[in-house]
């Protein structure tokens, strides 16, 4: 599967059938996060038990792949402890060229590494849509700094 | 007036992008500048650059003359009476909040009423609402009809004697609609409310004189119309510029300073606080003698055309939604639209990989997208430079939208 393909087919599925959607009552944390510029919005909630997300549920409205992040990372964040969630995140955050890193992604096998979110890569090639692809996981930052 | 000649003028229009050659549809957010206006303000730098109304030597002469110049051209070009009823301002928002800050702070008291509508763009809101906290004064809001033209229906019922503004656009940004300007200023009128027509739409698209709109206030962008960024104009009612109050003190705008108390300079420099934009002014001047050229009933006729044309095409494509009138004759050439479920950011970026540059988002609009009930829109925006290729080119890259985001 190309890079191509797996942007347009991964993110289009988790546009059209996003994962973990809904609302979590009595999360034990959780963050609303919005671009102004672009109006896309994302809420998260969160259930963490002894430092591992045991659920995680989110909604919101916008682009297909602010959106479609926000599907992915729900999926990917469930079963996992904070500190795996946290380089996680740096992970995404330095293959969308936001922060210095090497994401770790083997160029050879596209989707090996992180899954569905490789397909996220294919966002640097669109400069002003990396902050669509980013409002997910700014989010679900300030959601666990509020657990600190 | 032929575009594929006025083409040759804008250098920019000959670029390609992604490989594409650009297409260019977002010119209700800022037109492109033709060479006149650029060598225009190269030249001012390049020969004449010095501060206005102040030197004694050739340069500030030639300078004041320039700057001047520029102001006389737009008086001309919107059939004032006078170029001092003209004040230069940064741009439309400045020049509202002028009025905003200027007429409605020392005029306006608890109770009394500012009648928008709901197709303003936050420029002709926000200023408002700031004002409405200083001196306790209400919003109202015009609605739409279902066919997006301001419901006047009710308008005796919503203007009294509590109305002290009624502020409306001339054409949306948006809808692309024109405002019923003559009913609403004949109605503020009966009660004696002041007006003001956001003209930053109108002014550049419709032939159009300040005797013919009837307004108090006129105000207007130079970039939505060939000209810089930076620069706009207010035209006001002479009785009450000179009533008026300055929005902003400093140099320029002054007849004398006292340590406690200052008097001002007559209109209009009592509203130009600060050295000026000089070279944008005269950039402006140069975007006003182009369209002058051109003639503005041609830029209109054009306009009417290539928007019946996209609305026709638009039309063809399934799935898609066009928010605004589809008589020409009540609108402008803004055509906002949304296809199926692609967000207009996803259109914007697809459309992109073509060339074709459109605008995707709330426009400025919060409380319109609110009655479209839509989060954002996708929006293309024609200018007198824009040919019906360029619409197949904007239709064709729709179906390549449609055929990459799977709808059936």
């Amino acid at each position: 599967m190309s890079l191509e393909e797996l942007y347009r087919q991964v993110i289009l599925d988790h546009y059209r059938n996003p994962r973990r959607s809904g609302s979590i009552e009595q999360a034990d944390a959780h963050a609303e996060g919005h671009n102004p510029l672009c109006g896309d919005e994302v809420t998260i909630e969160v259930m963490i038990d002894d430092g591992v997300i045991v659920d995680a549920a989110v909604r919101g409205r916008g682009c297909s792949i602010s959106q479609a992040s926000a599907s992915m990372m729900a999926d990917a964040i469930v079963d996992k402890s904070l500190e795996s969630v946290a380089t996680l995140t740096r992970q995404v955050k330095s293959m969308l060229d936001i922060e210095d890193g090497n994401p770790g992604l083997d160029p050879e096998r596209p989707g090996s590494v992180l899954g569905d979110l490789e397909a996220l890569a294919g966002v640097k090639q669109f400069p002003v849509r990396i902050k669509c692809a980013d409002l997910p996981w700014t989010t679900l930052e300030e959601a666990l700094a509020t657990t600190d | 007036m032929n575009p594929t000649t006025v083409r040759a003028d804008f250098p920019i229009l000959s670029r390609r992008v992604n490989g594409k050659q650009l297409v260019y549809l977002d010119s209700a957010a800022t037109t492109q500048k033709p060479i006149q206006v650029i060598d225009a303000m190269n030249d001012f730098y390049r020969r004449h650059n010095a501060s206005v109304h102040r030197g004694a030597y050739t340069l500030a002469e030639e300078a004041t003359a320039l700057y001047e110049g520029a102001r006389s051209k737009i008086a001309s070009f919107l059939d004032a009476d006078s170029p001092r009823e003209v004040v230069l301002t940064r741009g439309t928002t400045n020049a509202i909040n002028t009025v905003a800050y200027g007429w409605g702070l020392y005029n306006l008291k608890p109770g009394d009423r500012i009648l928008l509508t709901k197709m303003e763009h936050h420029a002709n809101v926000v200023p408002w609402q700031l004002i409405c906290r200083h001196t306790g004064a209400e919003l109202e809001y015009l609605p739409l009809t279902d066919d997006f033209l301001v419901d006047t229906s009710n308008l005796e019922a919503v203007i009294d004697n509590r109305t002290r503004v009624v502020a409306f656009s001339g054409m949306s940004n948006v809808l692309g609609t024109i405002g019923p300007h003559a009913e609403l200023i004949q109605a503020a009128r009966s009660v004696g409310a002041m007006t003001i027509i956001d003209g930053a739409q109108l002014i550049p698209h419709a032939p159009t004189t300040v005797h013919d709109l009837g307004a108090d206030f006129v105000v207007f962008s130079a970039h939505k119309m060939l000209g810089p960024t930076g620069i706009g104009a207010m035209w006001g009612r002479m009785e009450l510029l000179e009533a008026m109050e300055p929005a902003e003190g400093g140099g320029s705008m002054i007849r004398d300073v006292q340590l406690d108390n200052s008097t001002w300079a007559d209109v209009p420099y009592k509203f130009e606080a600060g050295t000026p934009p000089i070279a944008e002014a005269i950039g402006f001047g140069a975007a006003v003698d182009y369209l002058t050229k051109l003639g503005m009933d041609n830029v209109r006729a054009h306009e009417i055309e290539i928007t019946r044309y996209a609305l026709d095409r638009l039309g063809e494509i399934p799935d898609l939604t066009v928010y605004g009138p589809d008589d020409t004759s009540m609108r402008g050439g803004a055509v906002s639209f949304t296809l199926a479920d692609i967000h207009p950011h996803d259109l914007a970026t697809i459309l992109d990989q073509q060339g074709v540059a459109i605008r995707a988002g709330h426009h400025c609009a919060r409380p319109l997208m609110r009655v479209l009930d839509v989060p954002a829109t996708a929006r293309a925006s024609f200018y007198v430079y824009n040919t019906l290729e360029e619409v197949d080119a904007l239709i064709a890259a729709l179906h390549d939208a449609r055929r990459i985001f799977d709808v059936a």
